[in-house]
């Protein structure tokens, strides 16, 4: 499993880290703190295929610069501009509370950490954080969905959970085309991009980014 | 006869070094924050002066007022003595000891807010309800954390289980270790010990009615209890029972005194949370423990 670059950290060490970040994210009770925690999550997933690869490979170091980028760099800067753009307060409004969301969290870390010894893994993959970290972080992601109001923490929980499916993915980074990998994080940005002009449109009929506004029907 | 001397030096040490960490702390604010500050044997001063004063005791108040910060200023003691000191071990040491620390410091608590409830002041009651209600969390960190080096080291004895543990899990700990210390001694995330408005108090306001020697007792039992927590983490992230007993020694004051620093920078640089965002900063405390916990495990039971 240890690369080319895996002698200095393990990519153990960096999963942990990004599990780390899921709980941090569960338990921000601002915006801007938020889309932080985010888009470092980003990043750390979009280093780790260097970690993952045999040898020095074009393909994989494309796919790692674009996934710093997009995440770390024009995702979080499209909600940023949309949070300004529709001025609103910075305060995560959550449905299920800090405490119970983290809590939930921790939960759901535990069990994808056990949950994995059940599962028929590859032998190369069965000491590796890799599968339970995409679980965990794909909890969160649906946790994040759920359990808070605003627009915008709402796309913070989806972008988690993509994250979560990006990790699933590194397992078969090295089959996996390059194609794939763009037009994946190609969609990301552009559902984001979307989203931005929705909680713009939201804004301005409802005076708010309460989703919950949508669910009521009105003349 | 060395017996004899080796218990009366563990007494010194736990009877004249606490007073100096609150003095350490405040000289690291003032210092911060560009002031001179007061002494740092500022503690020992006041120790002395108030040992002289009377004691003021409220109508309504039974002997119990008195009896509480004895108490628990004798179950702190007890607990201090029972923890190792680096290289020269424990004094006295069986297995299971790590539990009577547990619920001699839980005896202390108790003790201080029985005593705090006996002055019929309703502050001292709001004081003494967020005493305990964050030390249920706090408490659980500190069980959990214990446990972990439980595992670590296969063993339920304070004298061997204080020991490192290898890689990521040290660090989840210490961090664990760190908010929980700061939880149990009312430092500034949770409380603020220079604060004088009753409805924000938590520890101080506990002990508002306290004078002369009673108060003499809490002052020094709560630094006593800091040093206790100091000396509790430092030896479970450094290797402090592993070298010779000099560098040891020298060893655990540096982290002693690093702790008192970090403790310090964090009362400088951060301001206390609101009521309702306290649960949360140790729930975080409880996971750390919690997820060092199953590190010491996965490790345990995967390889070594």
């Amino acid at each position: 499993m240890a690369g080319w670059f895996g002698g200095i950290v393990n990519l153990n060490v960096l999963i942990g880290l990004a599990m780390g970040l899921n709980l941090v994210a569960l338990g921000s009770s601002r915006l801007p703190m938020l889309i932080r925690t985010m888009s470092a999550q980003g990043v750390l997933l979009g280093v780790m295929p260097i970690w993952l690869a045999s040898e020095f490979d074009w393909h994989v170091a494309l796919v790692a610069l674009a996934t710093v980028l997009g995440k770390g760099l024009v995702i979080p800067g499209l909600l940023r501009r949309a949070m300004r753009a529709v001025s609103i307060e910075r305060e995560v409004e959550p449905i299920v509370g800090f405490e119970l969301s983290l809590l939930l969290g921790a939960g759901a870390t535990i069990g994808a950490v056990a949950a994995t010894r059940w599962l028929p893994l590859l032998p190369e993959h069965s000491g590796s954080l890799l599968v339970p970290g995409a679980m965990a972080t794909v909890a969160t992601g649906f946790i994040l969905l759920v359990g808070r109001v605003k627009a915008i923490s709402q796309v913070c929980g989806y972008l988690i959970l993509e994250n979560g499916i990006y990790l699933f993915g590194l397992l078969l980074i090295t089959s996996t085309p390059l194609l794939v990998e763009a037009g994946v994080l190609l969609d990301v940005t552009v559902g984001v991009f979307v989203i931005g002009i929705i909680v713009d449109r939201i804004q301005r009929t409802f005076d708010s980014l309460d989703t919950r506004n949508l669910t009521a029907l009105r003349e | 006869m060395n017996d004899v001397l080796d218990f009366v030096s563990r007494l010194v040490w736990w009877l004249l070094l606490p007073p100096l960490l609150p003095g350490l702390i405040n000289k690291v604010k003032a210092w911060v924050a560009g002031r001179r500050g007061p002494p740092v044997l500022q503690l020992y001063y006041d120790l002395a002066r108030l040992w002289q004063k009377r004691v003021v005791q409220s109508h309504v108040a039974s002997p119990a007022f008195l009896a509480g910060p004895a108490v628990a200023w004798t179950a702190v003691l007890v607990a201090a003595m029972l923890m190792p000191l680096g290289p020269v071990g424990t004094a006295l040491s069986f297995r299971g000891d790590v539990v009577l620390v547990l619920y001699l410091l839980a005896l202390a608590r108790f003790a201080l807010v029985w005593s705090a409830m006996e002055t019929g002041s309703s502050f001292e009651g709001m004081g003494s309800a967020r005493e305990v209600s964050f030390s249920v969390l706090a408490e659980a960190a500190l069980i959990a954390a214990m446990l972990t080096l439980s595992v670590q080291t296969r063993s339920v004895s304070l004298a061997t289980m204080l020991a490192p543990l290898p890689g990521a899990g040290a660090v989840l700990l210490a961090a664990g270790l760190f908010t929980v210390l700061l939880a149990e001694n009312c430092r500034v995330p949770f409380d603020d010990p220079n604060t004088h408005l009753e409805l924000t108090m938590i520890h101080e306001v506990m002990v508002l009615d306290h004078s002369g020697p009673p108060l003499a007792v809490i002052l020094h039992g709560a630094a006593l209890k800091l040093l206790l927590f100091s000396v509790l983490l430092t030896e479970s992230v450094l290797p402090v029972g592993a070298i010779a007993p000099l560098g040891g020694m020298i060893l655990l004051l540096a982290g002693v005194f690093t702790i008192t620093l970090g403790v310090g920078l964090v009362e400088s640089l951060m301001a206390r949370f609101a009521f309702r965002r306290v649960p949360l900063l140790l729930l975080t405390a409880v996971l750390l423990c919690v997820f060092a916990l199953l590190v010491a495990w996965q490790g345990g039971s995967v390889g070594s």
